[in-house]
């Protein structure tokens, strides 16, 4: 164990068991994966993507590139798990990747020899051809040998959520800066969200030995979340990381279960949040940075901060024997602190020739030797999993071994500015600070502390709290500015340095896709000097790290090979997420069968009841026929409705059709302006069919509307359009004409509508009507529309309409009553052997009857082209008459509606069948129109379609030829009327 | 994005449904022009790269279709108005 004696802020007495690699270890709690790993002495934790090198822990934080895990199994098993950000629990258990057959003995470490031919480029250079060895040999073979990890393979059986907040002010980060700005505008009164990643609020306060105000920096950071929690205005979100700044909202993901083996009852795994804010405050820190040197990516190098962490925070020594390497300050406080901890910190390395005379005296002080003007000019390792040995140094001319486990590194830090990108702000280059700071920030967005480029902690803590009252103050709440807790200074001097000249091995700039400082030498070389081509011809700064220790190293690198500045070689922007987001939580509860919601008709479990086999028609689920005992095929059973319905009755529930309550004294006026058709004449009592086209002239949509009374009427649209219509007529009313006094509304879930028919459906309406209401041929004429009551006061809406061809009616009842009315109809039909029927046989009835339905009102159909040019007023103006009339959709020409039957009645026809005209080419220069719809006629005993066809009214009695090479149809068709039975309407009338 | 509903306040911009350009009147359609003023209406718009003035529907809340000052390059909304005839 690697344990400190006493130093961090763990909970020694909770101690908690894991698996890594299926060894067992124990940790403890407030401990990560790493840290845990770390006091175990586990330094090789994963292999890298492309050479797959042995690598470490490298960071304590969001920024890892190197320790990525296969954390739990099963089927929550999720690959590249950053160890530094995984909250220890008991029973955790994780396994390296990218490795095979074991982390210290892995085959593919042999790419590593072959190292110089895989540099920058290489897969575009040696893949190239043929093309069809892509899908075949090379990308399994890459995907095999270069990877993370794997995902799951079958379903994840955790929920996610979707939840909105709102504040004046959020605040992202909970360090020294957020801390003081959620302190500020929440003591004002103003409403606050403090959200942090971590599950430790503090951020570096839990990370440096520090005082604040007089305490520890770690105990001023818990007061102070005291207090906020103590603050109703204040919400504090921990394990949340606000990942993404879009128009007027933040997107955050709370990680609500992930730090327990699995969710608590009726609790998401993950949370996703728009928070929407009135102000913002970035307070996120900023990223310490590697230094490229020759074999810098060895187990045991890693940054100086996260090694100071582990031995203040979580009470772990990094190592037995500790080295810096820096060129500025904040890793002297390191290598202090870790001194002062019980690491043994043997030797401070500074390129510097000159430091600040307190630092030295220090280093004396505690007894660690200090090397200035000098460099790390490589490593050496173990032989086995590589773990850090020694180090080769140069002073000036001389070279050097220094024996080390651990070497702290530190080039400096790079403030963590995404957020500000994400409206397109570019970062800014500070020569002083060696560092990118925030540009142009998101509207309302301002930057506080390390994010800014701000490092001193007394500095941080003055600038979180001026902008948090800011903040407030702007809002207007009188937010004054609170006291400063007194701090030391912390001390950030700086010599920009990037990359150790002439060291040894590989130097590595991006640890997690194996760019060296080598490969930016060959993107220089081939031309590939932009920012945004070198980073996609080397992968510099691409996967799950996007970059975070690796992109200011590289773009100095690409500088200094250029002789630009940094500013002038420019930088990457960020884009969100922040970090990665998984696409669970960002599908939430639409997955699978919630993808969407589900609509029931009323009646659906009577027709569940019944057997029904039951069919997605857009969100609703209706039934699409009703076997019987014996029925096999469904053909079978939708003949057998068909049959039914034309000899005796049959009922179907229709209340998916859209309903729009229509009243006013100007209804008839504006119908007469959305239909092609007149209205405003019909007579109170009766129905009528009607067509409205869109403004370009084409059919929109379909359906019979009915006066119920002077000024109320009521219309019913097609399932498909029910919404797109009314949002239509909502437009016409309140933009096109406000004059007219009409006000509707959608009863389309008031009403359940049954349509009954067949030649007994009178007898059967009669037997559930009330006493007194007339529905003989001159009570209830055909399109009569009446309201009365049924099954004993039950208030109804009775039509006479036909979409069968057969005397029919549809009975509207109060959607709570849709079910009793089916069961009524069925009681009161029973004598005639009443069938119900699904939307199979309904259009097959409609079919045979010749009317159109969604396959005709295609979007591409006009009035004219589907039979209905004489309904088309001429005495009035309305939506599309004047676009109607343009001459390419008034040509005879186009493709009219008709209908088809085989010449050889044997032949089954197929929708989509193009025609051609008999001896013609079959190419679409003689394309003659297609088939829309067909069906088997139990009528005529054969197959009938319906289809469009150049000039087709003209052309009835000729012989065209029905193409379907998909299918391998192609045989002749008779064009005919759309009607196949009864063409004059007889049996609706009768 | 939000946008502030003179009927419901500022709500999320997943409750509308988008039309377009609300700056197109539909024109007399007995004018003798009336077929050119009428493919224009329909088919010819402007892609303006900032201010915009544009029709949002606000079918997930109260219906009413709502004139949007937009600026089509950062979605800042300078001010969103009920169309003449909503109620």
């Amino acid at each position: 164990m690697s344990r400190l004696p006493s130093s961090g802020l763990v909970d020694r007495s909770r101690r908690l068991n894991f698996r890594f690699d299926g060894k067992s270890y124990h940790g403890f709690s407030g401990d990560t994966l790493a840290s845990a790993l770390l006091a175990n002495q586990v330094r090789l934790v994963g292999r890298s993507f492309k050479y797959h090198r042995p690598r470490g822990i490298l960071s304590a934080g969001p920024e890892e590139p190197n320790a990525l895990v296969e954390l739990r199994s099963g089927s929550r098993r999720e690959p590249n798990t950053r160890a530094t950000v995984a909250e220890l629990y008991d029973g955790l258990d994780a396994a390296s990747q990218n490795r095979w057959p074991s982390l210290a003995l892995d085959a593919l470490s042999l790419n590593g020899l072959v190292a110089p031919f895989l540099g920058a480029g290489f897969y575009y250079k040696t893949f190239m051809w043929p093309a069809t060895f892509w899908e075949s040999v090379y990308e399994p073979a890459i995907r095999r040998a270069a990877g993370l990890g794997r995902a799951a393979t079958s379903a994840d059986p955790d929920h996610y959520e979707k939840a909105f907040a709102f504040c004046d002010v959020l605040v992202i980060g909970a360090g020294p800066a957020g801390l003081m700005a959620a302190l500020a505008a929440g003591r004002a009164g103003a409403r606050v969200i403090l959200a942090d990643e971590d599950f430790l609020a503090g951020g570096r306060l839990n990370s440096e030995a520090v005082t604040v105000g007089g305490e520890p920096g770690h105990v001023f950071a818990a007061q102070a979340m005291a207090e906020l929690a103590s603050l109703p205005n204040v919400r504090i979100m921990t394990r949340t990381t606000v990942f993404g700044v879009y128009d007027d909202e933040y997107g955050a993901v709370e990680r609500v279960s992930d730090h327990l083996p699995t969710p608590a009852p009726f609790q998401p795994r993950q949370r996703l949040w728009k928070i929407a804010a009135r102000r913002a405050i970035l307070c996120a820190g900023a990223t310490e940075r590697p230094i490229v040197f020759g074999g810098n990516d060895r187990p045991g190098v890693m940054l100086a901060g996260s090694s100071r962490s582990y031995a203040n925070r979580y009470g772990v020594a990094t190592g037995k024997s500790v080295a810096c390497f820096t060129n500025n300050d904040s890793a002297w406080s390191s290598a202090f602190e870790m001194k002062a901890a019980g690491v043994n910190v043997t030797t401070l390395i500074d390129i510097r020739r000159e430091v600040a005379p307190a630092l030295a005296a220090r280093a004396k002080a505690l007894g660690i030797a200090v090397l200035t003007d000098t460099q790390v000019t490589g490593t050496s390792g173990q032989p086995i999993g590589g773990a850090l040995t020694g180090l080769s140094l140069r002073t000036g001319g001389r070279s050097d071994r220094l024996a080390a486990d651990t070497l702290a590194m530190s080039g400096g830090w790079s403030p963590s500015l995404h957020l500000t990108c994400h409206h397109g702000g570019k970062p800014v280059w500070n020569e002083g600070l060696a560092a990118f700071v925030p540009g142009r920030t998101p509207p309302g967005l301002s930057v506080a502390g390390a994010a800014r480029g701000t490092y001193g902690l007394g500095d941080i803590l003055a600038e979180g709290a001026r902008q948090g009252t800011d903040a407030a103050s702007a809002l207007g709440f009188a937010a004054a500015l609170p006291d400063l807790p007194a701090t030391e200074d912390t001390p950030a001097g700086i010599a920009a340095f990037w990359h150790v000249q002439g060291s040894k091995g590989p130097a590595f700039v991006d640890q997690q896709n194996d760019v060296t400082a080598k490969d930016l030498g060959i993107a220089y070389k081939e031309g590939f000097r932009a920012v945004e081509l070198m980073k996609r011809y080397t992968t510099l700064g691409m996967a799950t790290d996007q970059g975070r220790t690796s992109n200011v190293n590289g773009l100095a690198i690409m500088a200094e090979l250029t002789g630009a500045s940094i500013m002038e070689t420019g930088t990457t922007i960020f884009r969100p997420p922040y970090t990665p987001v998984s696409l669970g939580v960002l599908g939430g509860h639409h997955r699978a069968k919630d993808f969407r919601p589900t609509r029931l008709t009323p009646t659906h479990q009577w027709a569940a009841s019944l057997g029904a086999v039951f069919v997605e028609t857009g969100p609703w689920l209706r039934a699409q026929y009703f076997p019987k005992a014996g029925e096999t095929d469904w053909l079978t059973t939708v003949n057998r409705e068909v049959k039914a319905v034309r000899a005796s009755v049959g009922l179907i529930d229709v209340s998916t059709f859209g309903k729009i309550d229509l009243q006013g004294p100007d209804v008839g006026a504006f119908l007469d302006r959305v239909y092609i058709n007149t209205f405003s004449t019909l007579a109170v009592g009766k129905a009528r069919y009607g067509v409205m086209l869109r403004e370009d002239g084409l059919v929109m949509d379909d359906g019979t509307t009915a006066r119920l009374a002077p000024e109320h009427y009521v219309m019913t649209t097609t399932t498909a359009n029910a919404a797109k219509v009314f949002q239509h007529l909502e437009f016409c009313l309140q933009v096109l004409w406000p004059e007219l006094d009409v006000t509707l509304a959608s009863v389309s879930e008031q009403w359940a509508q049954i349509a009954i028919a067949g030649p007994r459906s009178r007898d059967v309406l009669a037997r559930v009507v009330d006493a007194g209401v007339d529905v003989s041929n001159e009570g209830l004429p055909f399109m009569g529309a009446i309201e009365r009551t049924v099954m004993g006061g039950v208030k109804a809406r009775l039509f006479r309409l036909s979409f069968s061809g057969e005397l029919g009616y549809e009975i509207a009842v109060p959607a709570r009553q849709g079910e009793a009315l089916a069961r009524a109809l069925m009681a009161a039909g029973e004598e005639f052997g009443i069938t119900p029927y699904g939307i199979e046989a309904l259009g097959v009835m409609r079919i045979e009857k010749g009317h159109v339905s969604g396959n005709e009102l295609s979007g591409q159909t006009s009035a004219g082209d589907l039979g209905f040019g004489k309904m088309a007023s001429t005495k009035k103006d309305y939506i599309g008459r004047v676009m109607a009339a343009r001459p390419g959709i008034a040509d005879p020409e186009r493709l009219s509606f008709v209908g088809f039957k085989p010449v050889d009645p044997g032949q089954r026809l197929r929708a989509g069948a193009h025609f051609l005209t008999i001896g013609a080419p079959a190419d679409m220069a003689h394309d003659q129109g297609y088939m829309t719809s067909v069906a088997h006629s139990p009528h005529l005993g054969h197959w009938i379609g319906l289809g469009l066809l150049k000039n087709g009214p003209a052309r009835i009695g000729e012989r065209v030829r029905a193409y379907d090479p998909v299918r391998g149809g192609d045989f002749e068709v008779e064009v005919c009327a759309p009607a196949f039975i009864d063409p004059n309407g007889e049996r609706l009338r009768g | 994005m939000r946008i502030p509903c003179p009927y419901c306040g500022a709500r999320d911009a997943s409750e509308f449904a988008y039309l377009g350009d609300a700056t197109l009147t539909r024109p007399d359609p007995a004018a003798p022009d009336a077929a050119d003023a009428f493919h224009a209406y329909v088919y010819l718009r402007d892609n303006p790269a900032g201010a915009h003035s544009e029709w949002w529907y606000h079918a997930g809340g109260c219906r009413r279709w709502v004139k949007v000052a937009r600026d089509t390059t950062t979605h800042a909304i300078a001010g969103a108005e009920l169309a003449e005839g909503a109620r």
